[in-house]
């Protein structure tokens, strides 16, 4: 199922909703159109403040644009109920951080509200997927501990098993590596590139890391300013000329053979 | 070690159900032996067997007088604050996302309280069936607190805001409150004292009626708590969060807050801004059960039911004759308690 956005700006305003955390009143988002095909891994690309956490709301709903549309298959969101939004797509934030001492499993369970109703309890089905969840991510002997008492990977991890407790369609992900190490930075990008590529969870990934974004997506789609400045297959879209326009870097883009794909120099501010 | 992780799994991965019954059938059993025998303790000494013997007309029945007219009112009226007080607690906590929070950190019981404070000091007689003057201008007072609040921190159109919430609550509570204090320095001493004495906490409602017409309001709330654990534990996220998840973040905030009000209102017109009570047994209970919603909300309403009883048994008997506002035996336990979580936190 195709997650698509046709034509969708969005501007905010005091009677709507206040920006991202450092955004401005006066940011707009202008006539952008993504698509994300079923089983493809899609980065966003561009500079602070560029619109991508504001684009990633969009999709995943939580936004409705102010025109154009964006649809899941034949639906358009702004008709589907949160519910019904969330049982097809999942969002991993940069961080997240409970108020109450959740156990491992009690925050993947979570993942199971959109599916349960109102007064309905998490049965066995629920669990067998929340536990499958975790065998995915690499987090099953975490199940009992306090969430809080885990590194950021494995938190991030937790998070992400959350998300495909919910069975989604499609995945977004707003920096998912922004606050890790190097370490664990590779270690999510493994996991991200077996869900994809093994699981064939369809995502969308905003990142500031190039050389993330060149060995996790096959495509890649720049914003700058509000507006989509080019997109299109890795290879084509992540190049010299590219990542100046974006952020006004010089830098040297070539294939690395050993990590087999792209990487990203910075060499210089423009 | 490995045996020990086992273990430690398998006690929290048991499923939801099994816990729940375990934790109300638990906090029930204590509840209801609370609410028993804690009538038959006093400076008059009562039998239960004879406190209910039919054969002894109810008039010459002095057990059975001091069982059903002087103690069952109030400790059934402790145990519907409690209750009360405990799960406005957990709501506002959750809908804060601060475990800080407490049923008053949003002004609720300031405007009740100043509302029964007025009255006192004017010495108004209006009543509404059973319903005497204080109690009716302590809830009105606490309607009006809840509608500032909820305005301030809800712009036209907008979706909550709970950090405005939280600013514009404790600015109202200490507004509230330097009017109580201007009032009562006023007032002559007769009157400051009466309204001093409220401000303590009283379960003494002296018959069935007061509690008649606050248990309604209770059951209100609390049958729109029924409809907000699981969505409280996933907003505890945050609201985008909870978003993604299917909550309709705005719809749960709207009725967390408003159930909470309205529990809280109820509870401290029936018998006083009780302090402590939302905060201690909320957090007693995630030590004990976790803090899924879903169960720490129906145990926090059982074990709040039976913390309060307790405290009023103490309050009536520690120096018997002499009774200890119930207020004061409430934060003798949770003040010292909020300042060792507050220490436990920072550490």
């Amino acid at each position: 199922m195709t997650l698509s956005a046709d034509r969708i700006s969005y501007s905010y305003s005091p009677a709507k909703t206040l920006p991202p955390e450092g955004g401005s009143h006066e940011f707009t988002l202008t006539d952008v159109s993504v698509a994300v095909s079923p089983g493809s891994l899609t980065g966003l690309l561009g500079p602070n403040g560029c619109g991508k956490t504001t684009l990633l709301k969009l999709l995943s709903g939580v936004l409705k644009p102010d025109s154009g549309s964006v649809r899941l298959g034949q639906d358009e969101l702004r008709a589907l109920s949160t519910r019904a939004i969330a049982q097809q797509i999942a969002v991993v934030p940069q961080e997240t951080h409970p108020a109450f001492d959740f156990t491992v499993m009690e925050m993947v369970l979570m993942g199971r509200h959109p599916h349960l109703g109102a007064f309905q309890l998490e049965g066995p089905g629920d669990l067998a997927i929340a536990r499958e969840a975790l065998v995915a991510t690499g987090t099953a002997h975490l199940a009992a501990r306090a969430y809080m008492t885990l590194s950021g990977g494995e938190k991030q991890r937790v998070v992400i098993a959350s998300a495909l407790a919910q069975k989604p369609k499609v995945l977004l992900l707003d920096e998912p590596t922004a606050s890790l190490d190097l370490g664990y930075q590779l270690e999510i990008a493994a996991l991200l590139t077996e869900l994809n590529r093994e699981r064939g969870v369809t995502m969308v990934l905003a990142t500031h890391d190039l050389n993330l974004a060149a060995s996790l997506c096959d495509r890649l789609v720049l914003v700058r300013e509000g507006r989509v400045l080019m997109q299109g297959p890795t290879r084509e879209a992540l190049t010299s000329a590219t990542v100046q326009q974006l952020y006004g870097v010089i830098a040297d883009v070539a294939f690395h053979e050993r990590a087999g794909h792209l990487t990203v120099i910075p060499v210089s501010r423009q | 070690m490995s045996e020990v992780i086992a273990l430690d799994q398998s006690a929290h991965v048991r499923p939801i159900r099994t816990r729940l019954a375990v934790t109300l059938f638990t906090f029930g059993v204590l509840a209801v032996v609370a609410c028993v025998l804690a009538p038959l303790v006093g400076s008059t000494r009562i039998s239960l067997a004879r406190a209910f013997d039919r054969s002894i007309p109810f008039a010459d029945n002095v057990d059975a007088q001091i069982f059903f007219i002087a103690r069952l009112p109030r400790v059934l009226a402790a145990a519907l604050v409690g209750s009360a007080l405990a799960t406005a607690g957990v709501v506002f906590q959750a809908l804060l996302r601060n475990p800080l929070a407490t049923p008053f950190t949003l002004g609720v019981s300031a405007g009740a309280s100043l509302g029964a404070m007025l009255v006192m000091i004017a010495g108004v007689g209006v009543t509404a069936g059973p319903v005497s003057a204080v109690p009716l201008a302590s809830f009105a007072g606490a309607a009006v607190a809840t509608l500032i609040v909820y305005v301030l921190a809800t712009p036209y159109r907008r979706a909550m805001s709970t950090a405005v919430l939280l600013l514009a609550g404790v600015t109202l509570n200490s507004f509230f409150s330097a009017i109580i204090m201007f009032v009562q320095y006023v007032a002559d001493f007769a009157e400051a004292y009466r309204a001093a004495r409220w401000l303590m906490g009283d379960l003494d409602v002296g018959s069935f009626d007061p509690l008649i017409a606050a248990a309604p309001l209770v059951v209100i709330a609390f049958g729109m708590f029924a409809l907000l654990p699981s969505a409280l534990n996933v907003l505890s996220l945050g609201p985008d969060a909870a978003a993604t998840r299917g909550v309709d973040v705005a719809r749960t905030q709207r009725l967390a807050f408003f159930s909470a009000a309205l529990a809280t209102s109820a509870a401290v017109s029936l018998a006083g801004p009780i302090g402590f009570i939302g905060i201690v047994v909320p957090h007693l209970v995630r030590l004990l059960v976790g803090v899924d919603h879903r169960i720490v909300l129906p145990a926090s309403a059982l074990f709040g039911a039976t913390f309060l009883v307790v405290c009023d048994l103490g309050a009536r008997t520690l120096l018997a004759p002499v009774e200890i506002p119930v207020g004061i035996v409430t934060a003798m336990i949770g003040g010292p308690f909020f300042l060792w979580l507050l220490v436990r936190k920072g550490s």
